[in-house]
C-alpha cells in the first residue's frame, strides 16, 4: 500500500517528531509513504483574505499529488481541510476548474477531479484497518491513559470529511488509542477548538481557549494529551507555560501525538519516535519503554 | 439605527461570494452561537448576531469590526445548523470582501511576503535540512517561484 505524504510548512520544521513517528507507523504497518517535497503552503493562511488564490494554490498541490494517482496524505489538520475543500470544490464546480487551470497552466499543471485527501491518521484508520493495526502491534500500552484530541480540520466540516466519525460525538481517536492497550481518556472539554486559528488575530483569546482543555485534563491523571495537528501542538504544547502564566496557574500538562502512541505499542523505542523533541514529556511513559 | 444607512445590497453580495451562498437561509435559531467556542469566550461575538447585521444591510458596521476575524475556523457552527447556512464559510466570503475593502489585517502582507520568499510559512534553509538529515529524514524543497507566479508578486530582495 502507497499513499503521498503532504509535509506542509509547519511540520518539517518545528514539529519533526510527529514526522519520524508517522513515517516509522506507517512503514511498520505495510504503508510506504512517497514524499511531495516541493509542496509547501497549502493555501490555509490565504483563506481568510483571498479564497481565489487560497484555491490555487491548493489546487498547485493537488494537481502535483493527482500525476501519480495516490491519495494524498497530510500530518496537518489545516492542510487536510483546506485541500480536501479545495479538490471538493473544483470536483463539483467546473467553472472553478476552468479558472484556476489557467493559473496553473503557466507552472505546466493541471488540476485533474478525483484526487483522494486524508489525514494520515484516517488513511491509517480507513485504508489499512483498526484489525490490520491491531495485528501489528506487539506491546501493550496497558495502565497509561491518553485524552484524544481530534481538533477541528480533522473531521468537519462533515460535508467535505464525513464518513469516518460524528464530529460532534467522535470515537476514531479513542478507538486508535484504545487498540494499544491504553485506556482514552473521555473528558468534558474532549471537543473543544485549541484557538490556534486565531492566535495571530487575538493571541490572549487563543490562549483562553487552550487553557480551557488544559485546566480540565491538569486536574486529572491522565498520560498525555494525543494529538494529531501541529497548530494544536503550538497551543498545547508551544503556548502552555504562557497560558498557565496567564490564568495564573499551574499546568503540566504531557503532549505527545497519536502516532507516538502507536509507535510505542509498534515496538519502536521512544529516541526513534522523537520523543527527545517533546517539551511537555510523559516522563513515565517514556521511561517505561526505554 | 436608520433604515437610510442599512444596504439592502450586501446581503446579496455577501450571498454571491464563495461560501456566502447559505446566509440568507437564516431563522435566527442561534444554535451557532451556543456552539461555538470563541463566544463563550468574547463579549460580543455571536455569530447570529453577524449574520442579522448583514441581513439587514449594516454593511460598514460587519466589515469594519474586529470581530469578524476572531473566527478559528473550527467549523462547529455549521454542524449543528439546521438551515445549512454553513456560517464558518458565509464569514470567509465576509472577510474576504472585507480584506478587498481595505479592511483586512495586517499579517495578510507578511504570509504573502513569506509565500513569494519560501513558498511556505516557516523557511527551509541548509539549517533546517541539515537538521532533518541527523534525524534521518529528507530532505525538504522550497518552491517561490511557483508562488511568485501565482499571487502575481516579485521576489522579495532578488532571492535567488
Amino acid at each position: 500500500m502507497e499513499a503521498l505524504l503532504y509535509l506542509g510548512c509547519t511540520v518539517p520544521v518545528r514539529n519533526l517528531n510527529y514526522e519520524l513517528s508517522a513515517r516509522k507507523v506507517a512503514a511498520a504497518l505495510g504503508v510506504k509513504l512517497r514524499d511531495l517535497t516541493e509542496a509547501g503552503c497549502c493555501g490555509f493562511p490565504l483563506k481568510a483574505t483571498d479564497q481565489a488564490a487560497a484555491l490555487v494554490i491548493a489546487a498547485r498541490a493537488l494537481a502535483q499529488a493527482g500525476e501519480g494517482g495516490l491519495t494524498l496524505t497530510p500530518l496537518c489538520s489545516a492542510c487536510t481541510g483546506t485541500l480536501a475543500e479545495a479538490a471538493h470544490h473544483l470536483d463539483h464546480d467546473a467553472a472553478a476548474r476552468r479558472r484556476v487551470n489557467r493559473e496553473l497552466a503557466p507552472l505546466g499543471l493541471a488540476y485533474r477531479p478525483g484526487v483522494r485527501v486524508k489525514h494520515l491518521v484516517r488513511f491509517l484508520l480507513e485504508d489499512v484497518g483498526e484489525a490490520a493495526i491491531k495485528k501489528k502491534l506487539t506491546r501493550s500500552l496497558e495502565g497509561f491513559s491518553f485524552a484524544p484530541h481530534y481538533g477541528c480540520h480533522y473531521l468537519k466540516p462533515s460535508q467535505v470529511l464525513g464518513g469516518l466519525d460524528d464530529p460532534e460525538d467522535p470515537t476514531s481517536l479513542a478507538r486508535l488509542i484504545e487498540l494499544t492497550g491504553a485506556e482514552a481518556v473521555a473528558y468534558d472539554s474532549m471537543k473543544e477548538c485549541c484557538g490556534g486559528g486565531v492566535l495571530g488575530a487575538d493571541e490572549r483569546l487563543a490562549g483562553r481557549m487552550a487553557g480551557t482543555k488544559l485546566v480540565d485534563l491538569a486536574a486529572r491523571e491522565v498520560t498525555a494529551l494525543a494529538l494529531l495537528c501541529p497548530f494544536c501542538n503550538v497551543m498545547y504544547e508551544g503556548q502552555q507555560k504562557t497560558i498557565a502564566k496567564k490564568l495564573a496557574t499551574e499546568l503540566k500538562v504531557p503532549v505527545v501525538y497519536v502516532t507516538q502512541v502507536l509507535g510505542l505499542a509498534l515496538g519502536f523505542k521512544p529516541k526513534e519516535l522523537g520523543f527527545k523533541l517533546n517539551r511537555i514529556k510523559p516522563k513515565d511513559l517514556v521511561k517505561a519503554f526505554k | 439605527m436608520l433604515l437610510n444607512d442599512c444596504d439592502p445590497g450586501f446581503k446579496h453580495q455577501v450571498a454571491a461570494e464563495p461560501g456566502g451562498q447559505g446566509i440568507k437561509a437564516c431563522f435566527a435559531c442561534a444554535a451557532c452561537t451556543a456552539r461555538c467556542p470563541v463566544a463563550g469566550h468574547v463579549e460580543g461575538y455571536d455569530p447570529r448576531r453577524l449574520i442579522r447585521l448583514v441581513l439587514l444591510g449594516r454593511r460598514e458596521e460587519v466589515l469594519a469590526s474586529p470581530l469578524i476575524w476572531l473566527c478559528s475556523t473550527c467549523y462547529s457552527c455549521q454542524e449543528v445548523c439546521p438551515q445549512q447556512v454553513s456560517f464558518t464559510e458565509v464569514l470567509t466570503a465576509i472577510k474576504n470582501i472585507a480584506a478587498r475593502a481595505g479592511y483586512g489585517p495586517p499579517a495578510t502582507e507578511a504570509v504573502i511576503d513569506q509565500l513569494a520568499a519560501h513558498g511556505r510559512l516557516l523557511e527551509v534553509g541548509e539549517f533546517e535540512n541539515q537538521r532533518r538529515t541527523d534525524l534521518g529524514l529528507p530532505e525538504v524543497a522550497e518552491a517561490p517561484a511557483h508562488f511568485q507566479k501565482v499571487l502575481g508578486v516579485e521576489p522579495a530582495g532578488g532571492k535567488s
